[in-house]
């Protein structure tokens, strides 16, 4: 049944801007703060308060339009959307209908079914959020309003209907949430709402060349539930036409812990919006300089990046992907690179130990106590055969408990490697010694045991000795005698 | 002659010199508003604390710069007041609206702010059309204003507060807005001098929207040199107020007595249309004379869109307001009216209640302005035909360098008059519209009497920026009689 | 004559604005609306397809402000017209969703 179908899905995301201040006041965007503390005449909508636009705003937003190949818009003006709603303080939201900032972009994605695909992005353009509306328990209260939120500058990124699956809008947002937090611009945090995707999800007979109707899925706050919302809104749409039904074109909200989207019919009435430019603010008009100074402050994209850790540091494609899922991890593992010439041991060290600390203690790349220069403290150690690679990570736990150097922890626990051949050879031969049957199981063929004798060596000598030549030394003296 | 009698000018100059205090000043116009305002209504909030501490204050700040030798600005112990839109910390700020009647802003707007950095002492605010949507000042949920003339008489609007208090002396200044003729038009029907800037010569920050590409502040005084003071003491860019322009001030007093010798007049022939008052079209054919015989030529120009003018700004000015109304919705100030039916209901029922019948009547044809299918239509087309009038205006500058029109079609009517039929009272308007459309600058020049003894006035329109010339030629015109000197009996 | 605005839809307007009229009220309102829109109608008499509109009566263009902090109001004034609060937050009647 599904197979006669084809899924189109079109996606808004509402990406949450990292400024300092609003976008038309300058009370501060911290979240988390005390209601209503960071408000001011301005976005409270108080009578005789007047916008003016945050220029940063305008940055970020040719920042964004730069990196998903749009035009920028050379005039752009701010129209208002009119409607009633208790957390949109002037009755109206400062957006853009008309004119916006960015037009005509694109993301290509790739994904196992389908394959590399390019989808469009129609727009970019600026608006004012509004703030949150809270639920009182107390039945004498009824909605609680918090105007801290309101007047948050959000870039709304409005993708073309060229998704044909559940898989290629995750694919889309993914990358669309790696580039804002590449540009440094968004936060990403889905949870707090810095992120928000709205999809548009119909379906339509294979072969027919008119979309069909669709229903909006709003209140999705991970990748997770995006694709199950998806999921389960395809199934119910062709569920319904199956059944001889019609898709009414309305939005549907999904819930988390069922699964599934129902109707917010009874909310909405049509909405007349009766955009207008908005008279209290003045065009923007943006010229080739300014473009191209943005673009001079661009950093290196996620895909060019990637490009560029396969070519100059040769690792394949599947490392360079994890090593450049986030900008300051990337930076990190650039950082030692710069410090220990290879690479790979780099790369697997970044992937490997650190992210594991960085998982654990949910700390930001930035704020780990083990900088990049002292991971290659210990990397260099290893190299010169000071001590082992199981030592090394050893080395690495405590460096980060202590913040001390790799030379400072290896002196104080005593971990230098022992590869004096005579020392070695020494504790060989008593493990030998000690172990007389399974030393004959070896020599008759049993070669598994190896990994015993040298565990025994390494236990002796804890862990100290350098296993490649108690490995050499082991089958030397087991082979010969 | 009281201490109410004196102009600015001559106030100024004895403060500064000691001669009055900015105490007794306050005081006597405190008393002077006691005894006219129950027959004029022209304030709904009379500020007597906080104007005598003001005062106070002056006096000190006064008595400091006589010490050092120096002036303290103008406007020092000055008691102006405020059209009641100008949002005033601690003070009620109305709008002469029910929905704002306990409205008390915890913000000063800019303006308010740089009288009170001056030293003017702000006696109280002034009552109003409800939120600026009138001529006559009718439409107050407080009463309408009484014109000083003839109390019988509408005042004009919507700032017929500001326009009344400053012919009946309680105060030698006031602030007004002007969106259609709201300070013009009242300024003629009371006798005072009332001029509009150009859009975005002095801040619309904290001053209560109406019609957001039209609205202005300006002021209103007795005679142009005062105007002058006034203007010199509110203009200028302001970064809270995007659409401010960053163009230096001139010293608008300087050269204030240069006259017109030489200088070109238009008389725009659309404006002398035939329902036009006799008495006032004499009275602007003596201005015409005048100006004449002070060495200006004065031709005819044409500003062919004239006639669309009042179609045009009342779909564009009602789009505005009824965006800029949306605010007031009961959630986080004004009047809430909640019939406990929820959310809806609480918004229909707090805005039914808390609008007059024309607000309300002007949101209705602003909102169907801006609605889906009439949009273009409507809005669209009225800004597109703005564009043609301001291109009418900018092409007769090219000609001349003031145009001289009427301010109104007729003097003062009764109270009452026109309250039945909006469409009448909005072609009322016909003379003054265009200046905000174009985004021009205008004045109003007390000019004559009915045979009613009411005032007449005439107006002159300048080129953008521009309002020392205006002023210049005003005042020529201003210094050959004495309407200036003329004074109401109350 | 068809009429420009009819009483049905002088209603649908008011309640997009959240207004509401009597019946009375909506038949003198429309007839004064009806009056106003046969009067602008004049304004088609003009050819404007080459006309730009007029949003801004000053041709001004990029007026910013930095990205800087400014002080806030602070949560009592803030709140301090409001017609009803809770938990420093303005209290309205319960929004159903």
């Amino acid at each position: 049944m599904r197979e006669r179908y084809e899924v189109v899905i079109g996606l808004e995301v509402h990406v949450q801007l990292t400024t300092n201040t609003k976008i038309f006041c300058g009370c501060s965007t911290a979240y988390g703060s005390r209601p209503n503390s960071n408000t001011c005449p301005v976005c409270l909508g108080m009578p005789g308060s007047l916008p003016v636009l945050n220029r940063q705003v305008v940055e970020d937003a040719i920042q964004a339009g730069l990196a998903t190949h749009c035009t920028i818009a050379p005039r752009s003006i701010f129209a208002r959307k009119n409607y009633f709603y208790p957390d949109l303080p002037s009755g109206y939201q400062i957006s853009q209908l008309e004119l916006p900032i960015c037009e005509g972009g694109y993301l290509d994605i790739e994904t196992p079914e389908r394959g590399k695909r390019r989808i469009g992005i129609t727009r970019i353009h600026m608006e004012a959020d509004a703030g949150k509306l809270l639920h009182s328990d107390d039945p004498g209260v009824g909605s609680l309003v918090d105007l801290n939120r309101a007047s948050t500058p959000l870039l709304e990124v409005v993708s073309e209907p060229d998704m044909r699956s559940s898989d290629e809008a995750i694919a889309y947002l993914k990358q669309l949430h790696q580039i804002v937090r590449y540009l440094n611009i968004c936060s990403g945090n889905m949870e707090e709402g810095a992120f928000r995707c709205d999809a548009n999800v119909s379906v339509r007979p294979v072969g027919q060349q008119t979309l069909g109707t669709r229903a909006e899925l709003k209140n999705i706050n991970s990748f997770r539930f995006i694709k199950e919302g998806i999921e389960y809104e395809v199934e119910r749409q062709i569920e319904l036409i199956e059944e001889g039904g019609a898709v009414v074109q309305e939005t549907r909200l999904f819930d988390s812990t069922t699964g599934t989207t129902r109707s917010m019919r009874g909310k909405e009435e049509a909405h007349d919006y009766r955009y207008f430019p908005d008279p209290d603010l003045v065009p923007m008009v943006i010229d080739a300089a300014w473009i191209e100074r943005v673009k001079e402050q661009q950093p290196e994209l996620p895909a060019e990046k990637m490009q560029r850790f396969m070519e100059q540091f040769e690792l394949p494609e599947a490392v360079a992907q994890v090593l450049t899922a986030e900008r300051p991890l990337a930076a990190y593992f650039e950082a030692c690179t710069r410090l220990h010439p290879d690479a790979r041991t780099c790369a697997n060290w970044v992937m490997g130990d650190v992210q594991r600390m960085l998982n654990e203690t949910g700390l930001e790349v930035d704020k780990i106590p083990v900088s990049a220069q002292m991971l290659c403290g210990i990397l260099v150690r290893i190299a010169d055969n000071t001590i082992s690679g199981k030592l090394g990570k050893q080395v690495f736990d405590l460096m980060w408990e202590s913040g001390k150097s790799a030379d400072t922890i290896i002196a104080e626990q005593g971990l230098k490697q022992v590869s004096d051949t005579g020392a070695i050879e020494a504790m060989v031969d008593e493990v030998i010694c000690a172990n007389p049957a399974q030393a004959q199981e070896f020599r008759a063929g049993k070669d598994k045991l190896l990994g015993f004798f040298v565990g025994q060596v390494m236990k002796a000598s804890r862990g100290k000795a350098n296993p490649a030549m108690v490995n050499e030394l082991l089958c030397k003296k087991l082979r010969d005698e | 002659m009281e201490l109410t009698d004196l102009t600015i000018h001559e106030m100024a100059q004895q403060l500064r010199e000691g001669e009055i205090s900015a105490v007794a000043l306050t005081q006597a116009c405190l008393e002077r508003i006691d005894v006219t305002d129950t027959h004029l209504n022209a304030f709904i909030s009379v500020c007597r604390d906080e104007a005598l501490a003001a005062a106070h204050q002056a006096d000190e700040r006064l008595a400091q710069a006589r010490l050092a030798q120096e002036n303290a600005p103008m406007l020092t112990g000055i008691p102006v007041a405020l059209k009641d839109l100008f949002v005033t910390t601690g003070v009620r700020t109305t709008c002469a609206s029910k929905m704002l009647a306990d409205f008390i802003p915890p913000y000063d707007g800019t303006v308010v702010r740089k009288l009170k950095e001056q030293g003017a002492v702000i006696v109280g605010k002034l009552n109003m059309d409800e939120f600026a949507m009138g001529s006559t000042s009718e439409s107050s949920a407080y009463g309408a204003v009484h014109n000083p003339w003839d109390v019988n008489k509408v005042s004009g609007g919507s700032s017929g507060g500001s326009a009344a208090c400053v012919a009946a002396r309680q105060v030698p200044a006031s602030l007004g807005t002007d969106s259609g003729g709201s300070i013009r038009q009242p300024a003629s029907h009371c006798g005072v001098v009332g001029l509009k800037p150009t859009y975005g010569r002095v801040s619309r920050s904290g001053v209560v929207a109406f019609a957001s590409s039209l609205d202005q502040v300006g002021p209103l005084t007795r005679n142009v040199r005062d105007c002058a003071i006034m203007l010199q003491a509110i203009a200028g860019y302001d970064l809270a107020d995007s659409t401010s322009v960053d163009i230096p001030v001139p010293d608008y007093l300087a050269g204030l007595e240069e006259g017109v010798a030489g200088k070109k007049i238009g008389l725009p022939q659309e404006y002398f249309i035939p329902g036009l008052d006799p008495e006032i079209k004499q009275a602007v054919e003596n201005v015409v004379e005048t100006y004449r015989s002070l060495g200006a030529e004065v031709v005819e120009v044409s500003l062919p869109h004239t006639k669309y003018a009042v179609s045009c700004y009342y779909l564009v000015a009602t789009a505005e307001a009824s965006s800029n109304m949306a605010r007031y919705d009961g959630v986080r100030f004004g009047a809430r009216v909640d019939p406990g039916k929820g959310l809806v209901e609480m918004y229909t029922a707090t805005r039914s209640q808390g609008f007059g019948a024309e607000v309300k009547r002007r949101i209705i044809l602003g909102t169907f302005a801006l609605s889906s299918g009439y949009y273009d239509a409507y809005y669209l087309k009225a800004q597109k035909v703005r564009t043609l009038i301001r291109q009418d205006f900018l092409a007769a500058f090219n000609e001349v360098d003031y145009i001289l029109t009427p301010v109104a079609p007729t003097p003062a009517f009764a109270l009452g008059d026109k309250t039945t039929d909006p469409l009448l009272m909005y072609l009322s308007d016909i003379f003054t519209l265009s200046a905000n459309l174009a985004g021009i600058c205008g004045l109003s020049l007390p000019c004559g009497r009915s045979s009613a003894g009411l005032p007449i006035g005439v107006q002159l329109l300048g080129k953008p920026f521009d309002e020392a010339g205006l002023l210049r030629t005003a005042y020529a015109c201003e210094q050959t009689g004495a309407w200036h000197k003329a004074k109401p009996e109350l | 004559m068809r009429e420009k605005i009819t009483r049905e839809e002088v209603q649908q307007v008011a309640r997009l604005a959240r207004l509401e009229f009597s019946p009375a009220e909506a038949d003198l309102l429309t007839a004064q609306l009806d009056a106003i829109l046969v009067r602008v109608e004049h304004l088609n008499e003009l050819d404007t397809t080459t006309v730009e509109p007029t949003a801004h009566a000053v041709p001004l263009e990029n007026v910013f402000r930095a990205d800087e902090v400014m002080p806030s109001l602070g949560v009592e004034q803030a709140l301090c017209n409001a017609p009803l609060q809770a938990q420093d937050c303005f209290a309205v009647p319960k929004v159903i969703e």
